[in-house]
């Protein structure tokens, strides 16, 4: 019952065959049991929880239930949940208690999904593995000597490890995608606008975006349908009519027309992750799709231009912790100096100390122009690779990560081979377009994802790819032994 | 040797918005500490700026107001440094693209003369809160009531040459900004403040000379002494070998000097960079007339109609229009008494100098303008002297509120009775037979003593056009 998808499990406690109270209470009692070894968790709210369930129960006797009334969901612990630690896997954070939800928050809770708790992740969403965070490296349920990937590593491990029945995730240069494609995932990140950043802590404005991470496109669909849409608080959400996430899924794929960027397919992939994508080319092509080898000749940019413009950005994003409001501040401040190095020396983690120092320098008078003005034209440049390549394909298909999930402590040491593991990702933020990543088969025990490319506004198109691949593999319905 | 002053002023105002730039808090003045403060206001994690449309609207009104060109594309920026009452860690200004460029503003010289002062920009930011150092005991405190409250900077060029320049061109800004009612303009709570940025040169050089910041002096009259005082001792370093240091500085009004505050030439790097939270503002021709058309009239325009339409001196127009509320309370006057030339005197000078005496502003005149123009309309009517009006005007400033009334009561209404005059005027010729004699002999200089004898003895009743022309015609026909 735990491992079912979103739909299957809103059928069943519509055929009354299990009660959200029940089905929140057997998540609770796994997560009991098995989030001491995945650390998935770093919040579990059980009363509350079980309070939902009941309401999310009663909504349903009185035939007011949408298909998310009732199904249990892991926050990951970027979102600010009203009186619920908010600690953004950081130590900076690690006593704050939010006074207010955030909107992606708010919207599921009023879908009527029941809040199991939060999840862990890389601190301030700074990581592609989960080991920066300050409640510790969290354990890949397919392999736990692995990385369930980051930065929404937490939500990635409880979804795949049914500790929840869908997740909440936030995608900044790949944060649910590349969890996503390490844990056998579908996880969309939607087109930058598409979903309110109200009560997300930012790590960089103008790439953070919410999204899903479920076991099924038609999951994702669902949890699109909820969290999407016009929120007045944040002036960067687009103004768009409510849409359906779910209406194209069974449309069927003829003439759909997919590109395969050059520079994805080289010889820096993995050539078995290479075969599985061929597979699943395959398998699209004997639905109705044609394929075209397309380029993104900039794309070899993307790395460095998202290494300026996010941590400029995050530095100022977190000059906000500074030890005088809330969040944590060291013993005994000498002065008011000591009080801001001290509290952000000791409430920071050397990965997130890294990207203020790289920001502070791409900003500072004399290098702006070189390091950040440059980064913004190449963001422009890889924006025009992917409308370029819209006007010949409707979607692009390639890897999400180069490989399978990675060991734990293999790469933390060295910053720049963890910031490469971004490389499919990345360009897909910089130039705001919605991607996802779905399971397209398994390599040595372990999931490996591919990733689909529209152009703005196409999460439609890309779920329905998504779902009808799904009718059609099973990838997306293995679970791992935990 | 010969020394040129050259200043520039910064002029931050709080715009008169209910709510904050980028919050719904309240801006009201006065308010417990940190009750107008909302979650965005604390820069707690995940909360987002929106921008407040009444702001944009308020600054474009300021930049027709001075001619300015507008930014169609405005652009918000992060400007960067930590302080305790700045929550976010970065203020969001406009730094590239302000919502209003470059305009200009005229002033009146001492002489009479005119001078244009460019103005170089006014931009859109976000007020900081208040750190409240005394009686926290080795803390400091932090009002956030202040902070993201709307300020207009807005930027001269350094076109200005004495203090007193200076002051004409804060107190014409100043003038403008209440005609259109975006600030209260209240200098003493902080609405309109002040940095004036300072240099001297040798007469005729082309270079500037080394600048330096006075902060936030919050009056006109601490301005003028405040750059009076640092335009000296710049002079008196430089002619004593030594070098202007590049520098804030704060002006004590207490002591009447400007001190060091802290040395801009280790200059704080702000890393401004485009506010990703905010998207660009874009307006439309459309939106740019719509804001003109709900400009009020403006002083310099009103100042030229007085001329033209009361015919009033180029100075009495200025004085009377620099302050909207001064200028409508004359309009209320001359409505009432059809008089804008007595009515222009009574104001500017009876009038303003018993509220400076008395400091207080117009709006709280204890004379209104309706009692003031009865009072003037009863000089027209010959029903008082102007010199018995002045007790008329004395009752109503203790209080007494009917002007006809007090006329009755104290007995001020003219003697017009052409008879009565004449039997004054003859009772005057009669007891001062020598001055007749003097008189009849080419001293008219003595004229005045007979009009003096005679208000003497009708108590400053008689009407003194018709006693002038009686005492003229009886002391020629004997």
């Amino acid at each position: 019952m735990l491992s079912k998808t979103v739909a299957e499990l809103a059928s069943a406690l519509t055929r009354k065959e299990v009660s959200s109270r029940e089905l929140t209470q057997a998540y609770l009692d796994r997560i009991h049991e098995l989030n001491p070894a995945l650390n998935a968790y770093v919040t579990i709210t059980e009363d509350q929880a079980l309070a939902q369930a009941e309401t999310a129960d009663t909504r349903r006797a009185q035939g007011n239930a949408g298909p998310l009334t009732g199904i249990p969901i892991a926050h990951k612990d970027i979102f600010c949940t009203r009186g619920v630690l908010t600690a953004c896997g950081s130590r900076m954070l690690h006593n704050f208690i939010s006074p207010y939800d955030a909107c992606v928050v708010e919207r599921l809770e009023q879908a009527g999904a029941v809040m199991l708790g939060k999840t862990n992740m890389d601190e301030f969403a700074m990581g592609s593995s989960n080991e920066t965070s300050w409640f510790g490296s969290v354990r890949n349920p397919w392999d736990q000597v692995r990385v369930p990937g980051g930065s929404s590593g937490g939500s990635a491990a409880a979804v795949a490890a049914s500790l929840c029945a869908m997740a909440t995730g936030t995608d900044t240069g790949g944060s649910i995608r590349q969890p996503a494609s390490f844990c056998g995932l579908t996880g969309l990140k939607p087109t930058y606008g598409r979903v309110s950043r109200w009560g997300m802590i930012a790590f960089a404005s103008s790439l953070d975006q919410a999204g899903p991470l479920t076991r099924s496109a038609e999951d994702a669909a669902l949890m699109m349908n909820a969290i999407a849409g016009t929120d007045l608080r944040d002036s960067t959400c687009l103004e768009l009519p409510f849409e359906d996430f779910t209406a194209l899924l069974n449309q069927p794929l003829s003439g759909l027309r997919i590109g395969l960027p050059r520079e994805h397919f080289t010889t820096d992939l993995n050539p078995a992750v290479q075969t599985i994508l061929q597979e699943a080319i395959r398998q699209l092509e004997s639905l109705g799709a044609s394929f075209k080898e397309i380029s993104l000749p900039n794309n070899y940019l993307s790395v460095p231009a998202y290494y300026v413009i996010a941590p400029a950005e995050a530095s100022a994003n977190l000059s906000r912790f500074d030890g005088v409001r809330f969040g944590y501040r060291c013993a005994n401040p000498a002065n008011l100096d000591d009080l801001y190095k001290r509290s952000r020396g000791e409430g920071f983690g050397d990965e997130v100390k890294r990207r203020i120092m790289v920001g502070t320098y791409a900003l500072s008078a004399g290098y702006y122009d070189a390091y950040y003005i440059k980064a913004q034209k190449i963001r422009r440049l890889i924006k025009q690779d992917f409308d370029l390549a819209f006007n010949e394909v409707d979607l692009i298909l390639g890897p999400t990560s180069p490989h399978t999930a990675f060991k734990l402590g293999e790469k933390v040491s060295d910053p720049v081979t963890m910031y490469l593991e971004d490389i499919y990702t990345i360009a897909v933020n910089l130039a705001g377009l919605p991607g996802m990543s779905l399971p397209a088969g398994m390599l040595n025990g372990l999931p490996i994802g591919m990733q689909l490319v529209g152009p703005s506004l196409s999460e439609s198109r890309l779920l329905n790819v998504a779902h009808q691949f799904q009718l059609n593999t099973d990838w997306h319905t293995l679970r791992p032994e935990v | 040797m010969s020394w040129e002053t050259v200043i520039g002023l910064e002029v931050h105002v709080q715009l008169a918005t209910k709510s904050k730039l980028f919050s719904g808090s309240a801006t009201e003045f006065g308010a417990g500490p940190n009750t107008q403060a909302s979650i965005y206001d604390l820069a707690l994690p995940g909360t987002l700026p929106v921008m407040n449309e009444e702001v944009l609207r308020m600054a474009v009104s300021f930049g027709l107001a001075v001619d300015a060109e507008i930014g169609k594309r405005s652009v918000f920026d992060r400007k960067n440094y930590f302080y305790p009452d700045l929550p976010k860690g970065y203020q969001i200004t406009q730094l590239e693209f302000p919502t209003v460029g470059r305009g200009s503003l005229k002033i009146q010289l001492e002489d009479g003369s005119e001078k244009t002062i460019g103005i170089t920009r006014a931009h859109i930011e976000e007020d900081a809160g208040k750190s409240l150092h005394e009686d926290f005991q080795g803390m400091s405190g932090i009002d956030l009531n202040r902070a993201g409250t709307p300020l207009l900077e807005i930027v001269s060029d350094p076109d200005l040459r004495n203090a007193k320049e200076a002051v004409a061109y804060l107190k014409k800004l100043h003038s403008i900004i209440l005609y259109l009612g975006i600030s209260d303009g209240n200098m003493s709570q902080g609405s309109m403040r002040c940095d004036a940025n300072v240099s001297v040169r040798k007469k005729g050089a082309t270079e500037f000379g080394t600048r330096t910041e006075i902060k936030n002096v919050n009056s006109f009259r601490f301005v003028e002494k405040a750059i009076n005082y640092e335009v000296q001792r710049q002079i008196e370093l430089i002619e004593d070998g030594g070098r202007v240091v590049q520098e804030t500085r704060l002006y004590d009004s207490d002591k009447d000097e400007t001190r060091s505050m802290r040395s801009k030439e280790v200059a704080n790097d702000y890393r401004y960079f485009p506010e990703p939270d905010l998207l660009p503002v874009i307006i439309d021709d459309e939106y740019i007339a719509a804001v003109r058309a709900t400009l009020p009239e403006l002083p310099a325009a009103r100042c030229a109609r007085f001329v033209s339409e009361y015919a009033l001196s180029a100075y009495d127009a200025d004085v009377l229009t620099s302050d909207r509320a001064m200028a409508d309370y004359f309009e209320a006057v001359v409505t009432m008494c059809g008089d804008a030339k007595l009515s222009a005197n009574w104001v500017t000078v009876d009038l303003l100098g018993l509220l400076n005496k008395s400091d207080l502003l117009i709006s709280e005149s204890p004379i209104k303008p309706d009692q003031l123009g009865t009072m003037i309309a009863r000089i027209k009517d010959n029903t008082i002297s102007g010199k018995l009006a002045k007790t008329v005007f004395e009752a109503l400033a203790d209080g007494e509120t009917d002007v006809d009334q007090i006329i009755e009561s104290r007995g001020l209404k003219q003697v017009t009775d052409s008879g009565a005059i004449e039997k004054l005027v003859d009772d005057v010729i009669a007891a001062n037979p020598d001055q007749v004699a003097q008189y009849r002999a080419g001293k008219d200089a003595v004229f005045g003593f007979f009009v003096g004898q005679a208000m003497k003895i009708s108590k400053g009743k008689a009407n003194p056009a018709q006693l002038n022309e009686l005492l003229r015609n009886k002391l020629k026909a004997d």
